[in-house]
């Protein structure tokens, strides 16, 4: 443990009865309730914090906040291991672990820094000269080794042990940022009635009043605000949050980071929250970020925002430097040097302008700071840490190389380029930023509608002007929702504050000449990404001039700091460049999000299981109870398999499909989709959507109907029953039922909307189960009395309503599996019941329970199309049913499914499939070949010939080295495989070009995830009984 | 993220729709068996900067068929009509004509 070198004895928002204790890279450091890791570090004296991402430069804390470019860490460990977090941001907490990034083997002794070639491999468009174009193999060489220097910090592999949540919020006025201008906004909008919600990324609230120090009522402005704030129940405060997007709507996005400064989450509590908030208006009180200042050198540790100083000193009471040079081209620094003084340390201040106030003059002779006015830093100097700087005598209106003046020996330069306001939420909504000439910023041009802008993003400078911007901002919103302020009370916010003091305007500084008589240094414009100046000019000198093929060319501002402290540099430098004001060199598009967000609180907790919801039949839990091991197909869990002690899946499916040929068995089919359509024109209705007729269908009898999509393609398949003259029950597959209602709903309230017809999803009312097999009459005679099953009383496709006891039921004839079989429909409230009957029943009549793996391996058998055949790019015709199609009638896809690549006699057409040789592998999604083209292709294209694979292809697969001989899409796919139990082998189903006419040909089936090349032989589809006499058996 | 004011259910956020584009194309009659027409139909979308006629379907709520006309570049919603309504009216108007 070591003594905080460089923590203030008094002062500051720290809590000095809570001391820390943290580890960085393995030393253990103390610091105090209320730090940042920056803080405590700085207050360690640590100051080497990370490399650079490209030359591995030795790099400390640059600021105090999000736009951190340098201090990246990476915290916690194990399944909590999180890399580039910003020690700015990070809220010290007892036991926290940090390391740095993008070192090797240490921080302190970088291999990589060493290597002087760094430089030449990395410069601006290094990766489109190498990786594109004729040198793209380059990459190969190189990947490892790029990846290996150049990185922002490792991911784990580990599953995340915290939890995430989401959550909606509803207000009338969402104010970002809780500074000054924010909190006179809310309490104005707040006192008025409105329903607001004050967001703050930092944990506390007060913004810059927090880093203030000793201004003359900063500390009681803020206090009574806190207070007033607490009293109006319609306000709710978000401290730990970040509105990191503004979209359609007034719909924002938000991370509430409810445990990130915590070692881990308590006890049922998320590690973040995910926020949508929709607001009627919204006031951007988000400040305003500070620019650094581009000379040699200036990426050395000990280089810091003034700011960001002043922030360290006054709120963490941790000095960063006892000797200090400031470098500032305004005002705003002069407060760093005061407070710097204030806390002990040495200061000169350098300040590009020749002229300052008396004021400010008096002030700093007052404080014993030494000026050095018409000045400039050309560079800093030192090994790990600025050690010194050189002065140079500098005239902004003609910046040109000069000899050194003066060197100055300190431990801390901060610096000073002038303040960015914070508009990217703005930005975000189209209204970019343009220059303005007189505060040398980008500024809002436009507000979009229900913005408004308020404090430092308003160009609204010191405490005064702050909260009148805030209350005026307030007012204005509360005006907006219709709330005049009759009756609002309350003492006006900016009474009693002092006017700001005369302020000398901002001399813009893009970059420092090298002085003369020195060797040039690298000047950084964006740290994070090692980008500088020099890069910028060789962008424009390549022709990579507009602000977006820059951005690219060099990728300034693409790091996860997204150039917070660097864009408006760039545009400055560029400008010069061009001989072009900035406003002509236009600015980059802002897109969300402002900061880093971790995908973790987007998929917040629809994760696992959570992911999407499950249905599941009224049997679900029998199934369950019976060790069914299940499968999804769309949101639907299906028993899969019943397995017995002991068995495989592909045993226990066998097994059951050989139980259904042989004697009966019964599957749960209530996942099917299921429709109701009703009403005098329903048989018109679906003579159109079906391809084949439905008007002649009688009462009572179900036929089979295949529907197509409007361009022709077949959408999906199902039988459909008349129950009466005007209502049919249609049933589609599992799969297809939201898209097929969605179809019929889409016809109905738009093209047709004179039919008479509805349309009413029926499928979760219907518990539907399917008896199958030669025994499957007798076990429904044993179980419905009131029904004739004869063949006579209920012939195949017969629809008949009757009881099973007390439970009413519809029962259909019709059959997936080629079997005698019948589906059997009850209200979803006695699917158990009557599914237990049935069980009961099927104890005498030797009837099993089986899954969809044995349903699909009869089906199969029968040649029945299913999900893998109905995938999207099929026909009619593909699937041998072109004859379902009516001549008779018009049907919707009937003049799509004409055109010419749609009738084209070569397209794949439905076929059996079986091992050749009987050997090998049968797999879904294997390319069908023709081999006679094996080589021919890959020789016609240039491509030498391959060593021969071994003689017969289907004893041994092919290598990446010699490959199948094959190329492209071949001349079919395998879309369904199973093992038949009732033919005892392997066997597929497929589409071929040429189809059946190829019959008894050897065809090659492709693999190459599996390196696989198999020889299958083309058959009939239907293996099992193709005259369909068991229907009957 | 839009809102979209359904007819029947009120104000609400557009993940309970499902898009389905261009609301201006006109079905062909089905007894057309034109192929250029239903290739208009099915394939071909005008892409309009501005004002852009299209369904929704109200698929987590009342399953109605809306047209809404969405301005493409600010996604302000101008209008929301049930389609079934425009469909009818577009009847009628054809009679009209004949
Ligand atoms: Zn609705």
């Amino acid at each position: 443990m070591t003594r905080q070198s460089n923590r203030l004895q008094s002062g500051g928002r720290i809590d000095r009865s809570k001391p820390l204790s943290f580890s960085f890279d393995g030393k253990t450091y103390q610091g105090y309730a209320g730090d940042t890791l920056a803080s405590a570090l700085v207050a360690n004296g640590v100051r080497l914090v990370g490399r650079s991402f490209k030359y591995h430069r030795p790099r400390g804390i640059l600021t105090a906040g999000i736009e951190e470019p340098n201090a990246l860490v990476t915290m916690r460990g194990g399944a909590r291991h999180e890399p580039n977090v910003a020690a700015t941001k990070a809220e010290l907490y007892d036991g926290l672990e940090a390391v740095s990034q993008n070192r090797w083997p240490s921080l302190k002794h970088d291999m990589m820094s060493v290597v002087g070639l760094f430089s030449k491999l990395f410069a601006a468009g290094f990766y489109y000269k190498t990786f594109m174009g004729p040198t793209r193999g380059a990459w190969m060489v190189y990947e490892h080794f790029i990846r290996k220097a150049a990185g922002m910090g490792d991911p784990t592999t580990v599953p995340d042990a915290d939890t995430y949540e989401k959550a909606h919020g509803f207000c009338d006025l969402l104010v970002v940022g809780a500074g000054p201008a924010g909190l006179a906004a809310a309490i104005t909008a707040g006192r008025r009635g409105l329903r607001v919600i004050l967001v703050e990324d930092d944990a506390q609230l007060g913004g810059s009043l927090l880093e203030a120090g000793g201004d003359a009522g900063a500390g009681e402005w803020l206090q009574s605000a806190l207070i007033e704030l607490d009293a109006l129940p319609n306000v709710r405060v978000m401290t730990r949050t970040c509105v990191f997007g503004a979209y359609d709507g007034m719909t924002f996005a938000l991370i509430e980071r409810v445990s990130d400064h915590l070692k881990e989450p308590a006890p049922f509590q998320p590690r973040q929250r995910y926020w949508r908030i929709r607001a009627e208006r919204a006031i951007l009180a988000s400040g305003q970020i500070e620019r650094p200042l581009v000379f040699g050198n200036n990426d050395l540790p000990g280089v810091m925002l003034a700011g960001a100083v002043r922030t360290y000193v006054n709120r963490h009471a941790a000095l960063p430097g006892r000797k200090a040079v400031v470098f500032t081209n305004n005002d705003s620094a002069y407060a760093t040097a005061a407070d710097l003084r204030a806390a002990g340390a040495d200061v000169s201040l350098v300040d590009v302008r020749s002229h300052i106030s008396g004021d400010l003059r008096e002030r700093m002779n007052r404080s014993g700071v030494e000026l050095h006015l018409g000045c400039a830093v050309g560079r800093a100097n030192g090994g790990r840490q600025v050690a010194s700087v050189d002065i140079v005598p500098f005239d902004p209106a003609r910046p040109a190389r000069a000899a050194i003046r003066t060197r100055l020996t300190c431990d801390l330069l901060a610096v000073s380029g002038g303040w960015t306001p914070t508009l990217h939420l703005m930005g975000q909504r189209g209204a970019k930023p343009v220059y303005d000439e007189a505060s040398a910023a980008l500024v809002a041009n436009t507000i979009p509608e229900g913005f408004d802008i308020a404090g430092g993003a308003a160009g609204e400078d010191g405490l005064k002007a702050s909260v009148a911007g805030g209350v005026r901002a307030g007012e204005a919103a509360a005006k907006a929702c219709g709330q005049d302020g009759q009756g609002a009370q309350g003492r006006p916010l900016a009474d009693g504050l002092a006017d700001a003091p005369e302020v000398t305007p901002i001399t813009p500084v893009w970059q420092i000449p090298h002085p003369l008589n020195t060797r040039a240094r690298k000047k950084f414009v964006d740290l994070q990404h090692d980008v500088g100046a020099e890069d910028l000019e060789l962008a424009q000198r390549e022709g990579y001039v507009s602000v977006e093929h820059t951005k690219r060319y060099t990728t300034l501002g693409m790091a996860n700091d997204q150039g917070k402290t660097s864009n408006l540099n760039a545009l400055g430098i560029m400008a010069g460049l061009r001989g072009q004001p900035i406003a002509e060199v236009g600015t980059t598009t802002f897109r969300p999000p402002y900061r880093p967000v971790s995908i973790g609180v987007l998929t917040g907790p629809e994760t696992g299981l959570h992911f999407k919801p499950s249905r599941r039949s009224p049997m679900h839990d029998w199934h369950e109870a019976q060790g069914a091991d299940f499968t999804t197909t769309g949101l639907w869990l299906r028993p899969w398999y019943f397995p017995n002690p002991g068995e495989t899946r592909a045993e226990a499916y066998i097994r059951e499909a050989a139980h259904v040929r042989r004697a009966v068995g019964m599957v749960d089919v209530s996942s099917l989709g299921k429709i109701d359509v009703q009403g005098p024109d329903a048989a018109e209705f679906l003579n159109r959507v079906y391809v084949n007729g439905f008007k002649k269908l009688p009462v009572g009898k179900a036929r089979y109907g295949v529907m197509l999509r409007p361009d022709g393609i077949v959408m999906d398949d199902g039988t459909t029953s008349r129950i009466s003259q005007d209502h049919y029950f249609m049933t589609t597959t599992t799969g297809g039922a939201g898209k097929v209602m969605s179809h019929l709903e889409f016809l109905l309230q738009t093209a047709w909307p004179d039919l008479r017809v509805h349309v009413t999803s029926v499928t979760s009312q219907w518990a539907g189960m399917a008896i199958a097999g030669p025994r499957s009459r007798e076990v429904l005679e044993g179980v419905i009395s009131d029904i004739d099953l004869s063949d006579e009383g209920t012939p195949f496709m017969g629809v008949r309503h009757g009881h099973a006891g007390d439970l009413p039921v519809r029962v259909l004839r019709i059959s997936f599996s080629g079997e005698r079989a019948y589906e059997v429909y009850t209200p979803a409230g006695y699917g158990m019941a009557l599914w237990q009957r049935l069980l009961e029943q099927g104890k005498s009549c030797d009837m099993c329970v089986y899954g969809v793996e044995a349903l699909g391996a009869l089906r199969i058998e029968k040649g029945h199309v299913a999900g893998g055949e109905l995938e999207g790019r099929t026909t009619l015709a593909d699937m041998g049913l072109g004859r379902m199609a009516s001549t008779k009638k018009p049907f919707i896809g009937g003049a799509l499914a004409q055109r010419e690549g749609m009738i084209d006699p070569d397209r794949p057409q439905l076929v059996g499939l079986e091992l050749a040789n009987g050997a090998g592998t049968l797999r879904a999604g294997a390319i069908l070949c023709d081999p006679a083209a094996r080589y021919t292709r890959a020789i016609a294209r240039g491509g030498s010939i391959p060593e021969p694979v071994a003689p017969n292809p289907a004893d041994k697969g092919f290598t990446p080295g010699n490959g199948s001989g094959h190329m492209g899409h071949g001349i079919g796919f395998v879309s369904s495989v199973t093992w038949s139990p009732e033919l005892n082998r392997n066997i597929a189903l497929g589409y071929v070009s040429g189809g059946m006419a190829r019959k008894g040909e050897q065809i090659d089936a492709v693999f190459p995830m599996y390196d696989e090349l198999t020889a299958v032989r083309v058959t009939s589809p239907h293996f099992v009984d193709p005259e369909g006499e068991r229907l009957h058996g | 993220m839009l809102r979209i004011a359904c007819p029947y259910c009120g104000e609400r956020d557009y993940i309970e729709f499902l898009y389905a584009g261009d609301a201006a194309r006109e079905m062909p009659a089905l007894s057309d068996t034109d192929i250029d027409r239903w290739t208009d139909f099915v394939f071909f979308r005008d892409d309009p900067k501005g004002e852009h006629a299209e369904y929704w379907q109200h698929q987590h709520g009342c399953r109605q068929w809306l047209k809404v006309i969405r301005d493409t570049v600010t996604h302000r919603v101008i209008s929301v009509t049930p389609a079934i309504e425009a469909g009818l009216q577009a009847d009628e108007d054809k009679v009209e004509v004949a």
